[in-house]
């Protein structure tokens, strides 16, 4: 951490937070003013590479789930999801409407999981002006009761739903190897009722914090549909325009910086932000109306500028989401689950194993995860064994936005603020991205030979 | 009686996913009631400030660059206590896979040309660098095994791990064997103690938690015999964790 010291020289300011704390994976932000000028602004990644792609090289396409699940414990479930479907893209599968529904179910939940442990955990403690969640224990009992009896419910939907939360086992390619239980579905739902109140008083306490002011209109890129508030599918929207999520690669553009173990992309030969602001901007007329009315209560509105706000949007896909689940869980609970419908086993036949003869073929899939536009690729051999395989993490995509953020932010703080105070801000810019370093180290730009 | 200081207890992590730390933060209610019995001093995950002295460390994710060996080092210097947490600690987990490849191609392949910047060693499980006083398998980790190892740390105790093949619980569990149903299944040849979390929802064990001590005897023999299974064929097929112990492997068939 750094030095404070109360009066700053606005000429020559130098923060070095190594190691950021209260996000995932270990990420440091570098600012080096000289004479007035901006000469350095990092965001480094230093977590150590982990060599997913080169990894899946060689696997079977059924191996893809269970491995790429492992990149990041907290989007366990979006990477399940994102792999499954680039996988059934190369297979030429095709999931029942029941099994799409039972996934949407288990991404809305990983959001409500993910976005209340991101406000209450990560966010809650600098609005507050403490070091962490810890403190909040003995000032802020009841509050704290609160956001675990939201989480408890969101870990219950992955038990129920995938056997467990953090590297589901039973969403698989063409379906589930086993159906949620009816008894497991109907606590779920009512534990999603009592939810309801627990978000509406979440709302009353994020309405009184304070975020910093900060504007920087950039590009906004994420899924989007006609039929719904795109999370699970949809096309690729930016700027308003669309396209195809299996042209990602002509999209947008990966390169490789010296000072990080991760890439940073660029739209149109600049940074973009995924994640959940991203999503509300480009898709706020198919929210919920519930989550319509919180966007309201929290004065946020479509487009909104300020990275901060990143935290008030995911409060907004909270209710939008934990809405959906619920109406989800009823049509369920309604017609009963079709287990003729949902059931597959994992793998293919094990007397029939090395015999079958695949198409050769590449599969693209995205998904939206709690941060941002989740892709993945895998390119396969007539045995179904994987010979190239790209991941595109949200964390890689944002990392250019933020240094821009920062770029623009530390200018407008000169002098004004102390160096301590800055190096908070800058921090806390970076939380409210929810950066997932431990994914993003994943390193890329693979050519197989 | 003079009250005991609660022990100071630190995570720490190297190359991993986090989730085997998430499932500690998953705990909830039984997470504030641990903070009652000993004091969190280092908890990335969740906290900015760090504590400096430590008597426990919790350490996650596998050992992949110089500086890792180094860190954990230091770490086991400090420690009274060190507990490794998850597979990628315990065993080296999915990590183990880059293993396969030679270093040089692997890091050309992934890198190009910058390739020769990237310091990366052989995946390691903490073990085969420093000593570990209580290893806890799985990924991610089983929390009731995570709560039993915990309880055995503040009594002083040692903790057994299992050395029975997951099959044993699996049959507890009354499940129908994957082999029955014409598919393939780890288990056998795998350290139970997660109660067979993965057969129990309908898919086949991947082998997590390692293998059992000997797998060549203590292997779950009943079902290697009912369907005619080689205790090789089964290493032979699956190996998204068996990589990292290819000594254990290379002792028992080579
Ligand atoms: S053991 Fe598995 S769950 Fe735990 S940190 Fe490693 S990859 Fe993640
Ligand atoms: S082989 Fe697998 S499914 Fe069969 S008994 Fe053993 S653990 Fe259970
Ligand atoms: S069944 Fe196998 S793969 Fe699943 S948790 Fe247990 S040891 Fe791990």
């Amino acid at each position: 951490m750094t030095k404070s010291s109360n009066k700053i020289d606005p000429q020559n300011l130098n923060i070095d937070v190594h190691y950021l704390t209260r996000v995932e994976g270990h990420g440091n932000i570098v600012v080096d003013v000289k004479e007035g000028k901006l000469a350095k602004c990092e965001f480094q990644v230093i977590e150590s590479p982990r060599f997913f792609e080169s990894m899946l090289v060689g696997r079977s396409i059924w191996e893809a789930q269970h491995l790429t699940s492992r990149i990041c414990g907290i989007c366990a479930c979006g990477h399940t999801l994102a792999s499954i479907k680039a996988a059934e893209d190369a297979l030429g599968v095709k999931p029942s409407d029941e099994v799409v529904m039972l996934r949407k179910l288990l991404l809305y939940t990983e959001m409500l999981d993910s976005h209340i442990l991101h406000i209450y955990i990560l966010v809650a403690p600098d609005l507050l002006g403490v070091k962490s969640v810890m403190p909040l224990v003995k000032t802020h009992r009841p509050v704290i009761d609160m956001a675990l009896r939201m989480k408890r419910m969101s870990d219950y939907a992955g038990e129920v739903l995938a056997g467990r939360h953090i590297h589901p086992i039973s969403y698989v390619i063409g379906g589930l190897t086993q159906a949620p239980s009816r008894e497991g579905l109907e606590k779920l739902y009512s534990m999603m009722l009592e939810s309801r109140k627990d978000g509406e008083e979440t709302v009353k306490i994020i309405k009184t914090l304070k975020f910093p002011e900060f504007q920087r209109p950039t590009q906004y890129m994420s899924l989007t549909s006609d039929d719904e508030y795109a999370m699970y599918d949809g096309d690729l929207m930016v700027n308003g325009e669309k396209s195809r999520v299996r042209d990602y690669r002509k999209l947008f553009i990966e390169s490789v910086v010296d000072y990080s173990k991760a890439k940073i992309s660029k739209i149109n030969g600049k940074s973009y932000a995924v994640g959940a602001l991203s999503r509300f901007n480009n898709n706020f007329d198919k929210l919920h109306k519930k989550a319509k009315a919180t966007a309201k209560e929290l004065g946020l509105k479509a487009p909104c500028h300020n990275p901060y706000l990143n935290t008030a949007a995911q409060l907004v896909e909270w209710v939008h989401c934990l809405e959906e689940s619920i109406t989800i869980l009823e049509k369920i609970l309604k017609e009963g689950v079709k287990e003729d419908k949902v059931v597959v086993s994992s793998w293919p036949k094990r007397s029939e194993l090395g015999k079958i003869k695949y198409k050769p073929n590449t599969g693209a899939a995205c998904v939206e995860v709690p941060r941002g536009s989740l892709f993945h690729e895998y390119t396969i051999d007539d045995s179904a064994h994987i010979t190239a395989a790209n991941c595109v993490i949200p964390t890689n995509q944002n990392m250019g936005n933020l240094e821009d953020d920062m770029r623009k932010l530390v200018p407008e703080l000169l002098g004004k603020k102390t160096q301590e105070e800055i190096t908070l801000d800058l921090e806390m810019l970076a939380r409210s991205y929810d950066p997932c370093i431990s994914c993003a180290t994943h390193l890329l730009d693979v050519s197989f030979v | 009686m003079k009250k005991q200081p609660k022990p100071r207890v630190a995570f720490f992590d190297f190359t991993d996913c986090e989730g085997c730390q998430l499932q500690f933060a998953n705990m909830g209610q039984t997470l504030l009631e641990l903070t009652e019995l000993v004091d969190i001093v280092n908890f990335r995950e969740i906290m900015s400030e760090a504590g400096q002295d430590y008597d426990v460390a919790i350490v996650e994710g596998a050992i992949t660059t110089d500086n890792d060996v180094v860190r954990i080092k230091k770490i086991r210097e400090k420690a009274k206590v060190l507990v490794t947490l998850g597979a990628c600690a315990t065993i080296a987990g999915v990590n183990g896979i880059k293993n396969r490849r030679p270093l040089e191609a692997a890091k050309k392949t992934v890198y190009g040309e910058k390739g020769a910047l990237v310091n990366t060693i052989k995946a390691m499980a903490v073990h085969e660098v420093v000593t570990v006083d209580y290893a806890i398998n799985g990924c991610p980790v089983y929390v009731p095994e995570v709560v039993a190892v915990l309880k055995c740390l503040l009594m002083g105790k040692p903790y057994v791990v299992p050395n029975y093949a997951v099959c044993v619980e699996c049959k507890m569990n009354e499940n129908v064997c994957r082999y029955e149903k014409d598919q393939e299944c780890m288990g056998p040849v795998t350290r139970a103690g997660c109660n067979s979390w993965c057969i129990n929802n309908g898919n086949r064990c991947y082998g997590c938690r390692g293998l059992v001590d000997k797998p060549a005897s203590d292997a779950a023999k009943d079902i290697l015999q009912k369907y005619g299974l080689k205790v090789e064929d089964i290493l032979n097929s699956f190996t998204l964790y068996n990589d990292s112990m290819g000594e254990k492997y290379d002792q028992e068939f080579k």
